[in-house]
């Protein structure tokens, strides 16, 4: 036994694997064709199908947008009628956060990076990941059904009871996001296997990137809140369909008993939104500082933190529903404390950038944008939680800001961020960097423009989803629609650019930012099974201060990366040996 | 593939190192994938919670309807089957083919009887007037002015507990065929574990469910 050990460890070899700047094959060139496509599972064209889906729905709730803030321009009607603008403030809701937020960074950039991040060849169950995304096609499909038919008017909250006498097409929705939920499970599930399974040899929990950390916390929630989403929107439909009795009043249903069942996952959800945004600013922060993540435990630990005390605030949703009064304060104290992770996240990404060498790079420029906005939403929020300030805010254009900040200011402003970074990685391709400058500030003061404004006005008594306002609002209302008109006009810019990059851009490197994550040490865009080796990892993914070629390691193995009895005992040799090294 | 030259089993997606990492997998995936199914039903069990909290008469009144013994009855029938389907697993360990075809057949045979009771519970309660939901539930034997909200929280947990069942046939007819194919040994039996993981679950929920909605006093 022991000889053969000795000789098995002779046969351990790590090498150097530099990747190409000039691959000749990626798996763009490998599966061609719309059916290729279709029916391929590499986690990297699922990502890129979900990138795709997510961009369009972006345009549509974004168009939706537009019409609304219109709408608002004057204090009586503009242009269309109160009903349609229920419809269009619902379904611009519903869309946002269904369609868009949720699955906007796991599926799409997730499915892309993260298994490359974990030096695997693809996701745990590659098949289910594609499932998930045609399942998310179905859900958008009934949702175009309601579309067609009587459209949705009860705002993206279904509140009972109007949801179950509203007369427009509720069912098809409830249904819609019934199936959208199984996509959304399916995804955690299957990212929580691969973060367990599919590590490569030397990546310990230590040295997993935050990005992982963050998207393993996101599949937590996922996978515990979802099916709660599932079966209220289903109990819902039948409350509606054969008068259930379980959430509408005049059947002896109670519809407090509906918003618990909503907010046990909605406000889950807003998590399910933001802790992946949460990965990327640690990705890209670190990369651009070049300089190791400040307090890399604090920050992968406090997504955990997160996803748990996510899940005992729901209340805070619902202090003026006629909530009993100890419940109301037990809510508004768990409230506070979600904002210590958070904090805590904030505060080591700014220790992080304390003596780094910054590179003001558009990806960068959109991390400080998220930071100065996601800090405003999130500490209106903890003034949202307080008991006697929310009783006067609630359901105001304070809330509506507040969420803004968050969603838009944090998980999108994350994803634009995430995208910048790793469009090069994904397309091979470089953006124009001037124009992306450009739209940055188009986003930023145009977000700012159309936002600050409704915190103001919330304040002073505007009450959301409202199509008529007083007087008195004008000027504020005025400005917020010029905003969202800067928007616009910065979200068209980025669409051009990325455009033209991506059919005339110049060849990207394979890592131009010089980042040591493991992702980029595959070529730009990566070969089909991501690494045509496979990586061995001995430092962590921030250690800047260690040299380049330490974080291009994989086995010298001539088995092409593939699977074969030599191949697995060296593996299983590597794993064991790594294993010690972290440990000692 | 071309450059697949060295030999490996054919089991083997090319994406796993090996079948070890393949079969835990698989196997972690299951888990999550019932912790997920919990959740969804822990959904129905809270609201079957706060209404039994809320009217503990209308649990006690609407319950008589329910008939124990068949309930009963189903109860056996599925522990039976997850006695069953453990065989099946362990008939497949130790490279018994013929075993765990039995073993799939007797399980798909109990699933079916099964249903077929429930068959006959649900319609003997449909055709009393017994039906889910205010707006078609015209039974008057129940004293109690919500006697539709406890048969539409009975009908709604039963209901996808069957559908749970119907899946579950699906499933083991395919490991059947597959089975039947000799695709399976001591070898390679993951998709056996997996469907047997997830029978008994289904089987774990009809044990809280029985009590929960028959058993009430
Ligand atoms: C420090 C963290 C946060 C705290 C303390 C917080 C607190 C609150 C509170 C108390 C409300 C209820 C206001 C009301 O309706 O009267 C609220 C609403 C909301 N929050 Fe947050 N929040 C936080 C972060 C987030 C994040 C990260 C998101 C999403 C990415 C988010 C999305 C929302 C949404 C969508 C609503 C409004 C829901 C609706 O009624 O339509 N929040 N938040
Ligand atoms: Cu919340």
């Amino acid at each position: 036994m022991a000889t053969a050990e000795v000789s098995n460890k002779k046969t351990l070899k790590v090498q150097r694997f530099k990747p190409s700047d000039n691959p000749s094959n990626t798996y763009l060139t490998d599966e061609k064709g719309v059916w290729a496509w279709m029916t391929t599972v590499d986690h990297k064209k699922i990502g890129i199908m979900y990138l795709v889906a997510v961009a369009i729905f972006f345009a549509v709730g974004g168009a939706l947008a537009l019409l609304l803030r219109t709408e608002l321009m004057t204090p009586a009607k503009t242009f269309i009628e109160a009903d349609t603008y229920n419809q269009l403030f619902t379904l611009h809701g519903a869309i946002m956060v269904f369609f868009v937020l949720v699955p906007s960074i796991p599926a799409a950039l997730g499915n892309f990076i993260m298994p490359m991040q974990l030096g695997a060849k693809d996701v745990a169950f590659p098949k289910l990941n594609l499932a998930s995304f045609y399942i998310y096609v179905a859900g958008a499909i009934f949702t175009f059904i309601a579309l067609a038919q009587h459209g949705l008017d009860t705002g993206w909250t279904f509140y009972t009871p109007y949801s179950t006498e509203s007369s427009s097409s509720v069912i098809w929705v409830t249904m819609g996001v019934f199936i959208l939920g199984f996509s959304s499970i399916l995804t955690g599930t299957n990212f929580i296997t691969t973060i367990h399974k599919m590590r490569a040899p030397g990546i310990t929990w230590g040295k997993l990137p935050l990005n992982v950390w963050a998207l393993y916390a996101t599949s937590i929630i996922q996978v515990l809140a979802t099916p709660v989403l599932a079966i209220t929107v289903l109990l819902l439909t039948m409350e509606r369909w054969l008068g259930f009795g379980i959430f509408d009043p005049a059947l002896g249903g109670d519809p407090v008993l509906f918003q618990h069942f909503f907010w046990f996952y909605s406000h889950p959800a807003v998590y399910i939104m933001i802790v992946p945004g949460f990965g990327i600013i640690s990705e890209v922060i670190s990369t651009f500082s070049k300089k190791t993540v400040f307090g890399y435990w604090a920050i992968a630990l406090s997504s955990l933190a997160i996803a748990f005390i996510g899940f005992l605030v729901w209340g805070h949703h619902m202090f003026t529903s006629g909530q009993s009064a100890v419940a109301t304060t037990v809510f508004s104290f768990l409230t506070f404390l979600v904002g210590i992770p958070t904090g805590i996240k904030i505060f080591n990404w700014i220790a992080t950038l304390y003596k780094g060498s910054i590179k003001m790079d558009t990806p960068m420029i959109y991390v400080f944008i998220f930071l100065f906005l996601f800090s405003i939403g999130g500490f209106t929020g903890i003034m949202l939680g307080a008991l006697s300030v929310d009783i006067h805010l609630h359901d105001t254009y304070y809330v509506v800001a507040h969420f803004h900040y968050v969603m838009m200011g944090g998980t999108l402003i994350a994803l634009l961020a995430g995208l910048h970074f790793w469009w090069p990685k994904m397309t091979g391709k470089l953006y124009n960097e001037k124009l992306a400058k450009i739209a940055s500030v188009f986003i930023f003061v145009g977000f700012n423009v159309t936002f600050l404004p409704q915190f103001v006005m919330g304040a002073q008594g505007m009450p959301r989803r409202y199509y008529n306002y007083v007087d008195q609002f004008t000027a504020f209302h005025q400005t917020s629609t010029i905003g969202s008109y800067l928007l616009g006009v910065g979200f068209l810019i980025i669409l051009y650019y990325l455009m033209h990059s991506l059919f005339k851009g110049a060849k990207s490197p394979a890592n131009p930012w010089g980042s040591r994550g493991l992702e980029w040490q595959a070529t730009s865009p990566p070969d089909f099974h991501n690494f045509d080796h496979t990586p061995v990892v001995i430092h962590g993914p921030y250690d800047y201060h260690q040299p380049m070629e330490e974080f291009q390691l994989g086995l010298a193995v001539d088995t092409n990366g593939h699977d074969s009895e030599t191949a697995k005992e060296v593996v299983d040799k590597e794993r064991e040996q790594w294993k010690n090294y972290s440990l000692g | 593939m071309s450059n697949h030259s060295q030999a490996h089993p054919a089991h083997l997606q090319h994406h796993f190192v090996d079948s070890d990492q393949q079969f835990d997998a698989a196997k972690m995936g299951m888990w999550v994938f019932i912790v997920n199914e919990i959740l969804f039903f822990g959904g129905l069990f809270c609201a079957y919670i706060v209404f039994r909290a809320w009217y503990p008469d209308l649990f006690t009144q609407a319950a008589t309807e329910l008939n124990t013994v068949w309930g009963a009855v189903n109860t056996l029938v599925l522990i039976g089957s997850s006695l069953t389907v453990a065989m099946a697993i362990r008939s497949a360990q130790k490279n018994q083919i013929k075993g765990l075809q039995i073993n799939l057949l007797i399980t798909i045979a109990l699933a079916c009887v099964f249903l077929l009771i429930k068959y006959f519970e649900y319609s003997h309660k449909l055709h009393i007037g017994i039906w889910p939901g205010a707006e078609l539930y015209t039974y008057e034997g129940i004293d109690h002015p919500l006697a539709h909200v406890f048969f539409s929280i009975y009908y709604v947990m039963t209901g996808i507990h069957a559908i749970h069942i119907i899946v579950g046939i699906g499933l083991m007819i395919w490991i059947y065929i597959r089975a039947k194919k000799n695709e399976f040994g001591s070898e390679y039996y993951t998709p056996v574990e997996m469907v047997g993981l997830y029978w008994h679950l289904v089987d774990v929920i009809w044990i809280f469910l029985f009590p929960l909605l028959y058993l009430i006093e």
